[in-house]
């Protein structure tokens, strides 16, 4: 595991591809997350709610975007960890994740790296916008 | 449609057990392979007493082990077809450990209107403490409701 000493800010130290997601996929997050919400697994309801077709839980991919961040950094450096849902991510997506430093700053007294986190489809398309502030 | 009275309403808190068994399946689920997820003795190695939970986790937890997961929807009488996730923030203060036994107590803290009523932003604030009363993390949610009838008027 790499440790966060030493990065500098720009230092792009978070990048993981993760698999297109599938149905199948969806349907196990559903039931490993207790995130019943049959919008993410029943087209029926979904179509009925004005949606296209079902489309991934939000927190399945912040759940990715957390897996990229802590192959990172050592999981007990993290001192928090927040995205904005920016936009849908359909099925089928492909997703990037990455981070990048952009600010060593002093947090609770304790130097800390701030990270600006994305989740991006294979088109580019931003789905989720984050940060972790992280300590070093 | 929920208005700024919903302000402080709470609700019935949560109490969910970490469970191994659960864990694994939801690392399967991710694809989630980090040693220290998976095997104790990894675990150990970096210092926890047991398995800890991804970063992520808490937010399952809540859900997995609440007798109604949607109770704060149908308490503000809100249809979950037209609910949305607009933001997540977890703020970690301990690591939550396989075998810990977790409260979740949570409570609007804001509610904001935004384009003219179609859409509604309820904040939403959990607290997590463990079974000897340690604060674990402060989660912190935004759900949008959409309102397509407010946007067309």
């Amino acid at each position: 595991m790499t440790q966060a000493a030493n990065r500098s800010v720009g230092d792009r130290v978070v990048h993981k591809t993760f698999a297109p997601i599938t149905r199948h996929r969806l349907a196990l997050y559903c039931g490993a997350s207790g995130d019943h919400n049959p919008i993410h697994v029943d087209l029926d309801f979904a179509k009925k709610a004005g949606f296209p077709d079902v489309f991934s839980h939000g927190m399945l991919v912040m759940a990715y975007l957390g897996q990229a961040l802590t192959d990172a950094v050592r999981p007990k450096d993290i001192r928090s960890f927040s995205t904005r849902f920016a936009a849908i991510t359909q099925l089928g997506a492909r997703l990037t994740c990455e981070g990048h430093v952009t600010e060593l700053i002093e947090h609770n007294g304790e130097p800390c790296m701030r990270i600006a986190l994305t989740a991006k489809d294979e088109a580019g398309e931003a789905k989720l916008l984050g940060e972790a502030i992280v300590a070093r | 449609m929920v208005d700024r009275s919903a302000i402080g309403r709470s609700f019935t808190p949560v109490t969910a057990h970490v469970e191994p068994g659960r864990l694994r399946y939801f690392c399967d689920t991710i694809g989630e392979t980090n040693p220290i997820y998976r095997d104790a003795q990894a675990a150990r190695a970096e210092g926890y007493s047991a398995i800890p939970v991804p970063p992520t986790y808490l937010f399952c937890l809540e859900m997995m082990d609440a007798e109604n997961p949607f109770e704060f929807l149908t308490a503000l009488d809100i249809d979950l077809a037209r609910v949305l996730h607009g933001e997540q923030g977890f703020t970690y203060h301990e690591p939550a450990v396989v075998g810990d036994t977790l409260t979740f107590r949570s409570r609007v803290t804001d509610v904001t209107e935004k384009k003219g009523g179609a859409m509604t932003l309820i904040a939403v604030v959990t607290e997590v403490t463990r079974q000897d009363g340690v604060r674990l993390a402060d989660v912190t949610r935004t759900i949008v409701v959409r309102n397509p009838e407010a946007a067309s008027t």
